[in-house]
Order: C-alpha cells, then structure tokens, then sequence
C-alpha cells in the first residue's frame, strides 16, 4: 500500500472548506493534538474559517490508561485561547480507538464549553472502541494486524507504514 | 533500628519514584522531570476547571503529626487538582508512644485502602518508617520530617530558581540563617549541587551552620557581607525563635542586626538577584518588610510553584507505583 501524504492532506482541506460552508462554521479555533496532530492542523489551518493562531492539546493528564501505562514522561504544552461559545476544530493525525479524542473532548471542556468541535483526522483506521467517528477524514485506511502508521514531522512531514512483530 | 536505604527504597525496578522520602541519591534526570512536570501543571492554571483527572479515585491521606498550614494547604490543593479524594489527619503524639502509635495509625490507614500518604513529623526518618513498614502499592510523601529533609520544599525552590534564572549552571546560591536546624536546608543542599549550581553557600553565625556542612560541598560563611556579595539567589531561612532558650542566640535584634536581609545587605548581591523565603515569614527578625515586599521578592511565586511540584511528585509516584516491577507497556497508543 502506498500513502500519498499531499493527496490526503488536500482532501482534508477541500472537504473542510465544504463543511465549514455547509454547517454556517465562522471565526472557528483550530486546535491540534500532539504531536502528529498539531503537525496536521497546521498544513489544515489555511483551509479553515479563523483568525486566531493555531492551538494545541496535550491530553497526557486525560488519558484513560494511566494505571496501565503510567505518566508519559513528556508532556507537551496546552495552549488554548479562551473557548466558550466558540467554534472548535480538533485535529489529530490517527483515528483508531477513539480514546485519544474521548481525552481531548474531556480536556476542552475543562477550558469552557465550546459553541461545537468538528473532529479532523488525517488518517482513519477503522477498530473504533467509542461512539466517536470523524466529520473530515483524509484517507480511510485497513491496515494488517501488524501495521501502524507512523506520522514524523514537522519538516519534512512524512507517514510511512510500520510493520511491528 | 537498622533501616534499609532510603534512595533504594523510593525508587522501582524502572528507576522511577514511587515514594519520595529524601533528594539524596536521586539524580539530576529525575529531578529535571520534576521540574518539567511541574511546568505543565503550573500553565493549568488557565482553565476554568483546573482539575487534571490523573488520580481520580484514589484515596490520599494528608498525615500531619507536626503543624504545619502552609504545606498541608498546598498538598491537599494539588491532590484536589489531580482529582484524588483527600483525608486530612492531625494527629498530635506524645513524645514517649510515638513509634507505636505511628505504627497502630497505619494499620488504620491500611485498613482504609489509601491510595499515598503525605506524612510530615518531627522525627528524622519517620516517613522511611513508614514507607518500610506499610503495605506495598501505598506511595508515601516526604512532607518534612525532624532535621533530616523536605524534599518538596527544597523543589519548589528549585522550581521557582529555574523560573526567574532559567537554569542553574553559572549561579551563586546563598541560604541563609538557621541551617543547624533546617531540614529545608539540607534538602536545599542536595538539589543545588545535583542539579550543578556554580556555588552554594550557606551564612549564618558559627551556632547554626557548623563546619561539617563543608563536606557536603557547600562554602560556609559567617560573615552576612561575604556570603551575599554577588549571588543570584538569596534563600532566608525561617529563625526557628523556640530555639531561642538554648542560648545559640544572643537575641532576635542581635541576630537581625548580623543575619538579617534588608535593603542594604541586599545590595551586596547582584542587581537583579532574587529574594526567597520558605515561610512563615519573620518580618524584622530575619528579613525586613521592605525586602519581603519589595521587588525582588519571589516568595508568593513559591507558593504557587509549591502546588504544581507537590502535584508533579503526587502523579510520578502514583505512576512508578501502578508500574511497579513489571515491564512498562508500549505508551501512546492510537
């Protein structure tokens, strides 16, 4: 299977500019989950109705594996403007579990409640765990047991395939 | 009593906290994380819920068998933050029954199915003890036992030093007053020379800061003048006045004349040093009102600073506790 990283990425853009149109979406705030989301959110953002700087998302403190997996020891900075009342775009690389966007939706929330959040997401990988599917997706992929999709950035962003044992 | 080593016994099989007793033995990786850590829970201050739910459902049990309002405040706030439940326990003991009401409260606490225990005492060791001797899973904090450490003071310290100064390497750190007494100091101590300050000296008159400080690789100075003159950091200790009576102290206005900070003797210092203080404050026998609200005073930033390292060393143990010794899973699932 070949990915073609450019393709996906204009998709995203033309389908986001539709939806925005179709669903009255103006002055939104593009938010990016970290870190392959924030990579995606700004090739995303010029696409989008806002005037505000892109925003990011750390959800390590809302993750629900943390007795499992313990504390990430990297935390990245969550820089969000004020949200109540406004249109959110949340943006991430991957969409699998959906357990990721369930943390980041807790986490908004936590800065206000926004006015609506339209999720994102450059590649969807099927095997949803949660009710929580996507409004924009770059690229539909079924992948093997064995394959994940690894997103390396910012410059130059690259995806390639990894096939674990 | 033989104990075992308290730097082997707060770390697990992966080298992480899982209790945090005492600085010593822990190394500048791990205290920069706290450090870092501590950074990401100050910036939530900016949510309208300022909750993470990291300990959500778990059961912390603040155990204060000493006073203390500022440091049992600022625990119980972090663990709020972190959405643990919090028990608060003052328990005053009497000096002859200590050690077997420390152990008879335990098993009380044991029975209650905590989560970590935040225990400050007057005796050294004490939360060793209690960490040696509690069922396994339980996270115990250090939050200040007898003359021995204080380790989360000594890190909101550490904290607040690297805020305003941006880092550590090149400064010239002077703590100043009772160090005899001051388990703050000692902790102090630890973290300056591991996180690899230029110099840290430690001032006050021959009584309270006796030579073998030396050893620990610190410059003594008894000479207020010469242990300011050109630090970036200024640290006044608390005069402990109940230690007054046993005559290692002429009066409160002898030693404020000698030790205290005012305006001039922070002239001595760099221009643009900082000014710090664990509190409760002294105001005219250890540091004159001018400095404790003037412009180079950081001493409400510690407080802050205290919240966001007290929630740090919460989570890290927490964390290194459910991780125990088994291998870590692969994190950052998608």
């Amino acid at each position: 299977m070949k990915l073609d990283l450019d393709l996906s990425l204009a998709s995203m853009k033309e389908k986001l500019a539709a939806y925005c149109e179709q669903k009255n979406i103006q002055d939104a705030i593009v938010v990016g989950i970290h870190s392959g989301g924030v990579w995606v959110a700004e090739q995303l953002i010029s696409a989008a109705p806002t005037n505000e700087p892109l925003a990011t998302l750390d959800i390590t403190f809302y993750r629900d594996d943390f007795s499992k997996a313990g504390l990430n020891p990297k935390v990245k900075q969550t820089l969000l403007p004020a949200i109540e009342d406004r249109h959110v775009i949340l943006v991430d690389d991957v969409l699998m579990s959906g357990r990721t966007i369930r943390a980041a939706m807790n986490e908004i929330f936590d800065f206000g409640r926004p006015a609506s959040i339209t999720l994102a997401i450059l590649y969807d990988l099927g095997q949803h765990e949660l009710p929580i599917a996507a409004d924009i997706v770059g690229e539909k992929l079924t992948l093997k047991p064995n394959q994940r999709v690894k997103l390396s950035g910012p410059q130059p962003l690259e995806v390639s395939l990894i096939e674990t044992q | 009593m033989m104990q075992s080593d308290p730097r082997a016994l707060q770390l697990n099989a992966h080298g992480q906290l899982k209790h945090f007793l005492t600085l010593d033995g822990l190394d500048k990786t791990i205290l920069t994380e706290i450090l870092d850590r501590a950074e990401s829970f100050l910036s939530m201050g900016e949510q309208s819920v300022k909750k993470v739910p990291l300990l959500r459902g778990r059961t912390v049990v603040n155990l204060f068998f000493e006073n203390s309002t500022r440091t049992r405040t600022t625990f119980e706030l972090a663990a709020k933050r972190l959405s643990a439940d919090v028990i608060n326990l003052n328990i005053q003991t009497s000096a002859t029954s200590k050690g077997e009401s420390l152990l008879d409260t335990l098993q009380n606490l044991e029975a209650m199915q905590s989560d970590m225990f935040v225990v400050r005492h007057s005796d050294s060791g004490a939360a060793h003890f209690i960490a040696e001797h509690c069922t396994p899973n339980v996270a115990i904090i250090n939050a200040g036992d007898g003359r021995h450490a204080h380790p989360t003071q000594a890190m909101l310290d550490m904290l607040t030093i690297r805020r305003h100064k941006g880092g550590f390497e090149g400064l010239k750190v002077a703590i100043v007053g009772d160090i005899l007494h001051s388990r703050v100091a000692r902790s102090l101590l630890q973290a300056l020379t591991t996180l690899g300050v230029d110099e840290a000296r430690l001032v006050g008159p021959k009584t309270l800061v006796p030579d073998f400080f030396a050893d620990m690789g610190a410059t003594i100075c008894h000479e207020l003048e010469a242990g300011l003159k050109d630090v970036d950091v200024v640290i006044m200790l608390r005069l402990q006045k109940e230690r007054m009576a046993g005559a290692l102290l002429p009066s409160e206005s002898e030693f404020f004349r000698l030790y205290g900070l005012t305006e001039e003797s922070l002239s001595w210092a760099k221009p643009d040093a900082i000014v710090m203080h664990p509190g409760p404050i002294n105001r005219g026998v250890e540091i004159s009102s001018e400095v404790a609200d003037g412009e180079h005073s950081v001493i409400l930033n510690q407080v802050t600073n205290g919240i966001a390292v007290r929630m740090a060393v919460m989570s890290m143990a927490m964390s290194g506790q459910l991780q125990g010794d088994d291998t870590p899973e692969e994190k950052g699932g998608q």
